[in-house]
This record gives structure tokens, sequence and C-alpha cells, in this order.
């Protein structure tokens, strides 16, 4: 565990240094520790991978009293197990109409269409993190098969909905957006929703299940029109 | 019960103090890039802390009151006219329905605040009425104003006409200092590099907006390209593979995997928001104590400050 001073608000808090269950699960239970310990001082929290960002009231504290409670929250935290969360299967309609990366993904990894979907499906992934854009949920590891690194020019613009990998993440795009992830479908379900409660299906923690669909199914669950 | 929008200028965008505890679902803050001039707005109008208030980037915004109340312009110097008539900023001035208020473009500064008595009526998203374009929330329609908008605000009849004198007004010179807390990071710049960071101005590029401002300079070197993906907290000084620096603001992504060298002051990116294309920066280190200091001192300063009353 380290503690940084991050900003004139922020401390950085260090978990581990990979992305794994374990260090996933570590800082999940940090930020319920974290929360509680300081209460109205804190302004928010970002989890991401291996690490929580902590963003303090700095007219009402400072970095070294955040810093004793934080240490000390810590030091009597039970580490929950890491299979704690909702699994939330979302369903993709895969194909290269829907992503028109799943052919050259297919083609470089040497292996078929149906076997690059069978590998997304295959397994549940962890919600590591969310940011970049609202709702926009990290997720990973996908199988080291299908890893793909990010493309050299990004999209301008990548549709709502598209289920896309880089590297070992995989994630729905929530909204339009310019990004540089291999599309290989599209999930017909809001990812992010203003006027929903919750505004999103998943949070940090969760687990998620991709479930290939057909075109027809995708439509009828609502799915932008490809 | 609104003032209605004329002209909407380059980038005019209602603003309240900004959206915090969101970042869990990747919403951003939003809120004003020069929160002084902002404080200043509210308080001289005798508002609450974070009312509501417009953001008006580079100028040429042109308003017709539908309705009697107060208005006051704070931020960068640019020309007010009400009526035709040439009229003072930092200052309290009374509307009547139908009078014309047009700002023109920003002379010192960019970034204007324009509020009115109690604030503008915006239902809050997320708990802020603060408008992010790239996310489409806060503001009228998640977007900045276009002619024919209304913005709702209350009828108000009587307000003390305070005024903010000339002596205490900030100036928006060309060149700053950013003062930053060096990074978490530091490992991975060399003390060449930090010290090349430290010692040479950047000038301000022509990729600035409210996300974060770009700046051109020697390059920073990093030993590496990446880090693990994690939270970004205000004024983060990112260093892209290029080695230009960017200092995240407002509007900055709340997660992001680039090298960071250090965090700049909120009361120094205030006056770096208020810096168009060409503007110059010098970086200072400044240690955590230091900058939790120059916060409180700031504020207690401000806070001391009388506002006088025009009788008129």
């Amino acid at each position: 565990m380290e503690l940084h001073s991050a900003g004139e608000d922020a401390i950085m808090l260090y978990l581990g240094e990979e992305t794994s269950p374990e260090v996933a699960a570590r800082v999940q239970s940090a930020a319920t520790a974290v929360a509680q310990a300081l209460g109205d001082d804190l302004i928010d929290l970002v989890p991401s991978y291996a690490s929580l960002l902590i963003i303090y009231d700095p007219m009402q504290t400072d970095h070294l009293s955040v810093g004793h409670r934080v240490r000390l929250a810590l030091s009597q935290m039970q580490t929950g197990a890491a299979g704690a969360g909702h699994t939330v299967v979302l369903p993709v309609y895969y194909s290269p109409e829907s992503g028109q990366d799943l052919e050259s993904l297919a083609s470089n990894a040497g292996l078929s269409i149906d076997e690059v979907i069978a590998l997304h499906s295959a397994c549940e992934y962890r919600v590591y993190a969310i940011g970049f854009a609202p709702g926009f949920a990290y997720l990973g590891e996908v199988d080291e098969r299908i890893a793909a690194p990010r493309l050299a020019t990004p999209r301008q613009k990548v549709p709502r909905g598209a289920v896309a990998i880089a590297d070992r993440q995989t994630a729905v795009y929530p909204a339009v957006s310019p990004g540089g992830w291999n599309l290989i479908g599209r999930c017909p379900l809001r990812m992010f929703d203003p006027t929903a409660e919750p505004t999103m299906p998943v949070t940090v923690g969760d687990r998620v299940r991709f479930e290939p669909i057909s075109r027809e199914r995708y439509l009828a669950l609502g799915g932008d029109p490809v | 019960m609104s003032l209605k929008v004329i002209q909407p200028g380059i980038l005019s965008l209602l603003q309240d103090g900004g959206r915090t505890g969101q970042h869990r679902i990747g919403l951003t803050n939003g809120g004003p890039l020069d929160r002084r001039a902002f404080d200043y707005c509210n308080r001289l109008l005798g508002n609450a802390k974070n009312c509501t208030l417009l953001e008006i980037s580079f100028g040429g915004l042109h308003l017709q009151a539908q309705e009697d109340t107060f208005i006051c312009i704070t931020g960068a110097k640019l020309p007010l006219h009400i009526n035709g008539k040439e009229q003072p900023q930092w200052q309290v001035l009374p509307v009547a329905a139908g009078d014309e208020i047009q700002l023109e473009f920003a002379e010192q500064g960019c970034r204007a605040y324009l509020g009115v008595a109690d604030g503008f009526t915006i239902p809050p998203s997320f708990g802020s009425s603060a408008t992010v374009m790239r996310e489409n929330i806060g503001g009228l329609h998640g977007d900045k104003l276009h002619a024919g908008d209304e913005l709702p605000c209350a009828t108000v009849t009587t307000r003390k006409q305070l005024y903010l004198p000339a002596a205490l007004q900030p100036h928006y010179g060309k060149e700053i200092t950013v003062r930053v807390i060096p990074g978490y990071q530091q490992k991975h710049f060399s003390r060449l590099q930090q010290r090349r960071f430290f010692s040479h101005p950047y000038t301000v590029s022509d990729r600035c907006d409210r996300m974060g401002y770009r700046l051109e300079g020697p390059a920073i070197a990093c030993d590496i390209e990446g880090i693990l993906s994690e939270g970004i907290c205000f004024g983060a000084i990112q260093i892209p593979a290029d080695g230009q620096p960017i200092v995240l603001l407002n509007d900055r992504q709340t997660i992001g995997g680039y090298p960071k060298i250090g965090a700049a002051l909120s009361l120094d990116t205030a006056h770096l928001a208020q810096l168009t294309p060409g503007g110059r920066v010098h970086f200072a280190p400044i240690s955590p104590h230091g900058a939790h200091n120059a916060l409180h001192l700031a504020h207690s300063f401000d806070q001391r400050q009388a506002l006088l009353e025009r009788r008129p």
C-alpha cells in the first residue's frame, strides 16, 4: 500500500501494481473504508484497476489528516471476497456488420470469427473502473488470444453500444464518441441513461458476461440500427 | 421571467460551483474555470455561494432582459453596454424589462462571468447545473447557449449596488506562473527532465479548452509511455508521448493512463484559463503544505475584502 499527495485536494492510494481480482477487491474494500473514515470531508472517490484517488475538501481538512485517517482505516480493513458484486448479462450482436474490426481482429489472431465470438463470450469479466466518459466501464481481462492493440488512428465516431477490445480490456461504448478500440459487436442495452435509476446497469466490482444474440433479437431489444 | 439570448457568443455556458460525487459513474466536475471571478460575481450580487451564472468565453454575448433584475459581470475585461451605454464590470447594475445587455469581445483575459440576482434557476442534473458539453449534461439542454434560449431567473427589485474597487480587481496578464505540487510519478522523470520543466517557459497552444490546456515548449521525456489507468485529480499535468504538458481542468476525463509530472494549484489554473493561445506559462514547484497554506491565505484574503456600495 502506498499513499501520495496528488494535488491540492487529492491523495492517491495504490493497492497493488497489476490487474487482478485480488487487487480489485482490495480497491473496493478500501473505497468503503475510506468513505466511512472521511465522512463529510470526502468529496469524491475514483476507484480504478489498482488505485483509489481520494478527493477531499481542502477547506475543511488537509492531506496530513486525510492521510492519517486513511492509514488507520486501512489497517483495520477486512478485504471482502473477490467474489462479491452482481453478475450482469449483456447481450451482444457480434458480426462484421455490427463490429467493423471483427474480421481483421480474427485474421490477425489466426482465428475464425466464430472462435473470436466464443472466446469473448466464454468468460466472466470484472468491472475494474468507470471513467473516460459517463458510463464507460473498463472490463477485464479478455482471453490473451483475442487481445488486440488500439487502432493506430482512432475513429472520430464510434456508435453507441459498440462492444470493443483494447489490449486485454473490453467495454461497451455508452454513447457516440471518438475511440480507438477494436469494434467486434453491438449491445442493445443502454450503458448510461441519465433518466434511469440506476443510471448504469453495472458498477465497479460487478461481473459481466456477454451473450451472443442474433440480428433480430438485437433489434427486438431496442438496439440502434446497424 | 428570464434573460433572453439574442446572440450566444462563441461559448457561453451556464455553470454553478460544479458537479461532485459523480466520478464513480464517469461524470467530470464542470464548474467555473476561474473560480475567483465566479465567486466574486455571486458575492457582489448578494447571492448564495455557487449560484448558477454564465461563463462567457471570449465574449460576443447579447441578452435582452425580460423583467427587472440586477446583473454583475466579473472576470475577463470586455466592453459592456446596456442599451448602448457603457457600463463598468465588477459592479452590480440594475436592468429593466426590455434592456439590451451587450458584451463585446474580451480585451484582457478570456473568461467572463455574468450573474443575476439570486442566480439563474436551472434544475440540477446529478446534483449540479454545470454544463459539460462533452457529456451533454447540465445547463438548459446539456449544451452551450443558442440564440432564442431563455435563461430563467427571478424578478428582483431591490439589491445593494456593490462593487469591487479597481485596485482589488485581478489583472489578467499574458505571462503567468503556475505553482505545481510535484507528482507522485516523479520517479519516471529524471532530475534533468524535472529541472527542464520548472526552468523553461511554455506557450499555450491552440488546443486549449475546458478539458485541458495543452502547452508547447521543451519536450519532457518520461521513462514509461503509460501507466495502469487511474483517477485524475484537478490540475493534473499529463505528459503524453510527445513530451508536451497538458494541464487538466474542470471538464477533464476522470480516468487516464498518461504519466503525470504534478498537479497545478487551482488559484493559478484560474489565471491559466484566462490565457489565450500564445500566452506564456512558467511552472514553479510548491509542497503540499505550501499549496494548502496558499489556498487558505487566498480564501481569507478575499473574504476580508470589503465590497463598497454605490448609491444611485
